[in-house]
C-alpha cells in the first residue's frame, strides 16, 4: 500500500472526509481490525472488497458509529469520532436487510430521519417525495412499505439515507440480496445517484467485478488489514501481492529468477517463457536478485494461428492446447506451455474467420514484457 | 377413499370427547331444574339472576380480577426484560438461567404450591391477594417469556440501528420501532398470563388465607346441591369469555408476524 505505483491519485486535490489512523478492533482476543490507516476522499466511490471475515463490516460499523473500537483515530471531516454516537455522526447506512420499518408506510420510513427537525407539513411532503423521484419511486409513498420487492426496499432504503444528506453514506453488501439482473441494474443506478448527489459513498462488497465496475477507489482487504488501495486500473493491472492478484480476476503465475534487479528495471529468467525485462514500476518497491514469481492476465497472451506474424512487442512460446471453452464472443484455453507443469489460462476475443483450436492441438503463443507483473 | 377414515373417526371422538361436556353447561345453565340431569324441564334465567345477586360470588369475581390482571402486568413486564435481554445480550450462563426460568413450566404446581407457602410462612408474610399473586406471577412468566421471546426474535436488529442512524435516541427508538412492533406480542401475552391467573386452583388455594378467588369459589359452592346450577351459568360465561381471550390473542400474534412481514410457524389456533 506505501508502493507508489499501487496508490491511486484521481481527483487527488480533493479534500480527505474520512481519515482513519492505526484503527484497530477486538473483538475478545479475535484482532478484527489491525491497524487501518488511510483517507477517504470527499464525492468519491469508495469500496472495501474482501474476503468474507476480513473486517469490512466491521470497518464500516466503527465508521457509522455501532462500534467502538480499541485503539487508533478515526476523523469524519476533521471531526474526531470518538465518543460520537452514531445517531450524531454525519453518516447514514443502507443495511443489507434493508432494515426498512415494516410498520410504516414508504413514505414515513423514507421521512423517518426527518422527524427530529420538526419541517412544516408540505415542506416533509416535499422532501419525502423528492427522494423517492431521485430513487425513481416516485408516486410509492402511500404504499405499506413490507409489501414491497427487494429491488423497491433497496431503493426505499437509498431514499431514506440520502434524505438526510449526509456526509458519508455507507453501504453494506447493498446489493448481495438482489438476483443478477436487478444487481446489474442497481450498480448503474447507484453509481449514477452517487455522480448525482456527490456524496461519498462507502461500499462494503466481496464481489470483485462489483467493485471494479463501480468504484472509484477499492480497498482490498485481507484479515483485518488493507493489502491495497488503488484504481480499479491499477488493481488489475499492477496488483501488489499474490493474494490481491488472485482475488482480482483471473491471473497465470511462472515461477522466475531475477538477474538484475535496479531502479531501472530487473532482468529475469521466467520458467516457460524464457528471458523477460519488468519495468521497475512493475515490480515491488525493493525487488531483490533471487527466486521470485511472474504473473500475467489471461488476456495479454495471443494464441497464434499459422500464418500470424510475429507481433513486433511480442516474443513466442510454444505449447499444447489442455483443455478449450467457447463462449461466444471469447475462447478461453488453458495451454500447457513446453516446460511447465501447469497449464495457463489465456482469453482470446473470437474474430470472423479465424478458426478455434481444439484440445490437443499445438499453439503458439505470443507475450509480451509490458504485461508481466513480479512478485516477491 | 378409505384412507383418512380412521383419522376422521379418531378427530371426530376427540372433539366430541373435549367439548361435550362444555355444551352441557349452557344446557344446564338455561335448564327449570336444580338437579343436573335429563330430561330437561324448561327454560329459565333464574340462574344467571341468582348469580348476579351472589355477593360472596361478586367478591370472588373481583378478588380474581385483582390478581389476574396484576399477574399479567407484572408477568408480562418480567417477561419483557427477560426477552430483550436472551436476544439482545449474550451473557455467561445464559441458556442455563433461562433454563431455570422456564423450569415451572414442567414444575407441578402443588410442589410450587407447598414451597411457596413454607417460605412466605417462614418469612412471616400474611396470606392475601398479594401472596396468590406472586405465586401466579412465578408460574404465569414462563409462557409470557417463551411469547414474547418469539415476539423479540423475529425482530431485526438493524432496524433498531436503522432508527439509531437516522438520529433518534435508542429511548426514542424504543418508543417508535421496537415497542410497535412487539406489541401483539405484548398483548397476547398479557392475555395469556391473565387466563393462567384466572382459572388457578391450586397456589390460589395454599397462598391465599380467607380471600376467596374465583375456582375456589365455585369448588366450594359444589358442596351445596341446590348452587349447582348457578355453577353451569357461571361456567357458561366464563367458557365464551375464554373464547372471546383466546381469539384476541391469536389475532394479535398473527396480525404481528403478517406486519413483521414474517412466515406464520404455530401459535394457538
Ligand atoms: N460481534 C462480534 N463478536 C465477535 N466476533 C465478531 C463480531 N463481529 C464480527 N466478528 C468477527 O470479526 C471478523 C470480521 O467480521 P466482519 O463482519 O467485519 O467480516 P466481513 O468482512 O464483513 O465478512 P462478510 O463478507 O462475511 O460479511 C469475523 O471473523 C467475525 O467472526
Ligand atoms: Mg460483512
Amino acid at each position: 500500500m506505501t508502493n507508489s505505483p499501487a496508490t491511486a491519485a484521481p481527483n487527488a486535490a480533493s479534500k480527505p472526509i474520512i481519515q482513519l489512523r492505526g484503527l484497530q478492533k477486538y473483538y475478545g482476543d479475535y484482532h478484527a481490525l489491525r491497524g487501518i490507516t488511510t483517507d477517504i476522499r470527499e464525492g468519491e466511490f469508495f469500496s472495501l472488497l474482501g474476503p468474507s471475515g476480513c473486517g469490512k463490516t466491521t470497518l464500516l460499523r466503527c465508521i457509522a458509529g455501532f462500534e467502538d473500537w480499541s485503539a487508533g483515530d478515526l476523523s469524519i471531516d476533521g471531526a474526531n469520532m470518538e465518543n460520537v454516537p452514531a445517531n450524531k455522526r454525519p453518516t447514514n447506512m443502507v443495511f443489507q436487510s434493508y432494515a426498512i420499518f415494516p410498520h410504516l408506510s414508504v413514505a414515513e420510513n423514507v421521512g423517518f430521519g426527518l422527524r427530529r427537525a420538526r419541517l412544516p407539513k408540505e415542506e416533509l411532503n416535499k422532501r419525502v417525495s423528492e427522494a423517492l423521484d431521485m430513487v425513481g419511486l416516485g408516486g410509492y409513498g402511500k404504499r405499506a412499505a413490507h409489501a414491497l420487492s427487494g429491488g423497491q426496499r433497496q431503493r426505499v432504503a437509498l431514499a431514506r439515507a440520502l434524505i438526510l444528506k449526509p456526509k458519508v453514506l455507507l453501504l453494506d453488501e447493498p446489493l448481495s440480496a438482489l438476483d443478477k439482473k436487478m444487481r446489474e441494474q442497481m450498480q448503474s443506478e447507484l453509481r449514477r445517484l452517487q455522480r448525482q448527489v456527490g456524496i461519498t459513498f462507502i461500499l462494503v462488497t466481496h464481489d470483485q467485478e462489483e467493485a471494479l465496475i463501480m468504484s472509484d477507489r477499492i480497498a482490498v482487504m485481507f484479515e483485518g488489514t488493507i493489502e491495497q488501495l488503488a484504481t480499479p486500473q491499477q488493481l488489475y493491472r499492477r496488483p501488489v501481492s499474490r493474494k490481491v492478484a488472485e482475488f482480482i480476476g483471473i491471473m497465470n503465475f511462472l515461477p522466475a529468477t531475477v538477474s538484475r534487479a535496479d531502479a531501472t528495471g530487473i532482468d529475469v529468467e521466467v520458467v516457460g517463457l524464457g528471458r523477460a525485462t519488468i519495468a521497475a514500476e512493475q515490480c515491488p518497491a525493493g525487488a531483490k536478485t533471487g527466486a521470485a514469481s511472474v504473473g500475467f492476465r489471461p488476456e495479454t497472451m495471443t494464441v497464434l494461428y499459422d500464418n500470424d506474424p510475429v507481433p513486433a512487442s511480442g516474443q513466442i512460446v510454444t505449447g499444447t492446447v489442455a483443455e478449450v471453452v467457447y463462449f461466444g464472443d471469447m475462447t478461453y484455453y488453458d495451454i500447457k506451455l513446453d516446460g511447465v507443469e501447469k497449464p495457463i489460462s489465456i482469453s482470446m476475443r473470437n474474430v470472423v474467420g479465424r478458426p478455434v483450436l481444439e484440445r490437443g492441438a499445438h499453439a503458439r503463443v505470443s507475450w509480451d514484457n509490458g504485461a508481466l507483473v513480479l512478485f516477491c | 377413499m378409505n384412507k383418512g377414515r380412521g383419522f376422521r373417526v379418531y378427530a371426530f371422538v376427540y372433539l366430541a370427547f373435549l367439548y361435550a361436556p362444555i355444551v352441557l353447561l349452557p344446557i344446564f345453565a338455561f335448564n327449570d331444574a336444580t338437579i343436573v340431569s335429563f330430561p330437561l324441564t324448561g327454560f329459565t334465567t333464574k340462574w344467571f339472576v341468582q348469580m348476579w345477586n351472589n355477593a360472596a360470588l361478586g367478591d370472588a369475581v373481583r378478588n380474581s380480577l385483582i390478581v389476574a390482571v396484576s399477574v399479567s402486568i407484572l408477568a408480562t413486564t418480567l417477561g419483557v426484560f427477560a426477552a430483550r435481554a436472551t436476544t439482545r445480550y449474550r451473557f455467561p450462563g445464559q441458556a442455563g438461567l433461562l433454563g431455570m426460568i422456564m423450569l415451572p413450566l414442567v414444575l407441578p404446581d402443588i410442589i410450587i404450591a407447598v414451597s411457596l407457602l413454607v417460605t412466605i410462612l417462614q418469612l412471616g408474610i400474611s396470606l392475601t391477594l398479594k401472596t396468590i399473586i406472586l405465586g401466579h406471577t412465578l408460574i404465569a412468566t414462563p409462557f409470557t417469556i417463551a411469547i414474547l421471546n418469539s415476539a423479540f426474535q423475529s425482530l431485526d436488529r438493524s432496524l433498531e440501528e436503522a432508527a439509531y442512524d437516522l438520529g433518534e435516541t435508542k429511548a426514542s427508538t424504543f418508543r417508535l420501532i421496537i415497542m410497535p412492533l412487539v406489541m401483539p406480542g405484548i398483548i397476547s401475552s398479557l392475555l395469556i398470563a391473565f387466563s393462567i391467573s384466572l382459572d388457578e386452583y391450586i397456589i390460589a388455594s395454599f397462598l391465599g388465607g380467607t380471600d376467596n378467588t374465583l375456582p375456589l369459589y365455585i369448588f366450594s359452592l359444589f358442596r351445596f346441591a341446590n348452587q349447582v346450577p348457578t355453577v353451569m351459568a357461571l361456567g357458561t360465561i366464563l367458557a365464551v369469555l375464554s373464547v372471546v381471550l383466546l381469539t384476541i390473542a391469536e389475532y394479535f400474534r398473527r396480525r404481528g408476524i403478517a406486519r413483521a412481514g414474517g412466515k406464520d410457524t404455530g401459535g394457538f389456533l
